[in-house]
């Protein structure tokens, strides 16, 4: 079996998967962090959405094996020092979330999109944020969130 | 998913060698469609050869007469890119959503040749020219069917150069939940004259001449009135018939021209 090795939330981690193991499932299954979540498994709904050397990916949507050497952040590696990272407080402020199902996928979209738009507008943050499904419907408090994290990922 | 053996190539030759090798291979570009796919048992290959390690497949370089994506340039970096025209940046931008954008190239998406994707259009509006490591193809000689092109076994696409369009716009019609197009059209004031691209009609991106004439001889939306598609042999799905796919055709092409100005 092909072994893997990458950096996981600034941790060096190695396994043996599968040619066909994803890279949400070595994250969840090998690693335990199940703060990925798979929700739709096609694609489509972002719940799995992680950082791959810094950009916003599926990781329902990628083999491990080609995530191999690469730089890898979840959910888990998002507070520093027991602190939340500015976009999950905001989340916590603005009451972003309902069942909370789909939001580690929408605070990572949610962060690459403020790193490239540090100063997004709504309507930026509503067509960004198109690669997440909340089936909550939750997505004003979502955008009012992304738009509070904005000013203190900035300033 | 099946299992498969996979490869990272780490040059061009190398990914050519393993398919060759290979009982059944296939080439992964981004695989933000035959991921999908092998998920589905749609696809059942022996192995899988991926290009991502392959730095010379990737970049944007422009020149005087137009510019050179290679294959393996992200949607992500082409809608980014101060050397892409815009209308090129618009198609990449309107693909997917952000995280498809950050992962999906060029060259899986015209080897694909999906019938709704945006990228055929473009190619074919442009008059882009496909190079892969045995030759060139013409834009119009590459897409050939549902999802078919020109290309053949062990030949793999290197880079397409799209020439520089006196005017050039896309419109499209996204399906509200996929962002693939009901209907997108490009057009373009290209150095050989007008040309028009229609996607997500038919089994795959084609020319439309009726409209190219028409646009020839008055570049303007009202150019197109009058004009009618025929709905035989469109496409119909449950979220558009062919009679309805008939009409974006005209009405897309009416957009595009509007905002290429």
């Amino acid at each position: 079996m092909p072994t893997v090795s990458m950096t996981v939330n600034g941790k060096s981690v190695s396994g043996e998967v599968e040619a066909r193991t994803l890279l949400v499932q070595f994250l969840r299954e090998n690693l335990n962090l199940t703060g990925t979540h798979v929700g739709c498994d096609t694609s489509q709904c972002g719940a799995c959405v992680v950082h791959v050397n810094g950009d916003s990916m599926k990781s329902c949507t990628m083999l491990a094996v080609q995530a191999n050497g690469a730089d890898v952040t979840t959910i888990e590696g998002l507070a520093k020092g027991g602190e939340m990272h500015p976009m999950q407080q905001a989340f916590q402020d603005n009451h972003g979330l309902q069942c909370g199902f789909c939001t580690p996928g929408m605070v990572m979209s949610a962060i690459d999109l403020v790193a490239k738009n540090p100063n997004p507008d709504e309507a930026t943050i509503r067509s960004e944020l198109e690669g997440n499904i909340c089936r909550c419907t939750g997505y004003h408090n979502i955008v009012k969130a992304v738009q509070q994290a904005a000013k203190t990922m900035g300033g | 998913m099946y299992n498969f053996n996979f490869h990272a190539a780490s040059s061009l030759d190398d990914a050519v060698a393993k398919l060759g090798a290979a009982e059944d291979g296939t080439v992964m570009a981004g695989g933000q469609t035959l991921i999908p796919v092998l998920k589905q048992r749609l696809a059942n290959p022996t192995d899988v050869v991926d290009l991502s390690g392959i730095a010379e497949l990737s970049g944007i370089s422009a020149s005087g007469n137009g510019v050179t994506i290679g294959a393996m340039t992200t949607h992500a970096a082409v809608a980014n890119s101060s050397d892409v025209p815009a209308a090129l940046r618009a198609v990449a931008e309107g693909i997917g959503d952000p995280q498809v954008r950050n992962r999906g190239t060029l060259g899986g998406s015209i080897a694909n040749n999906d019938p709704a994707a945006d990228y055929p259009a473009a190619l074919l509006g442009l008059g882009a020219t496909i190079t892969t490591n045995q030759r060139e193809i013409a834009a119009d000689d590459f897409f050939t069917g549902l999802f078919e092109t020109a290309l053949t076994d062990g030949e793999i696409i290197k880079s397409v150069t799209f020439p520089n369009a006196t005017k050039a716009a896309y419109a499209k019609f996204p399906s509200p939940a996929s962002r693939y197009a009901m209907v997108g059209v490009f057009v373009a004031q290209a150095a050989d004259g007008v040309r028009v691209a229609v996607t997500g009609a038919t089994d795959c991106a084609h020319r439309g001449p009726k409209l190219e004439a028409a646009l020839s001889a008055n570049w303007s939306p009202d150019a197109l009135d009058g004009i009618t598609i025929p709905p035989d042999h469109l496409n119909s799905d449950i979220h558009g018939s062919a009679e309805y796919r008939a009409n974006l055709v005209i009405v897309m092409a009416k957009r595009a021209v509007a905002a290429a100005g």
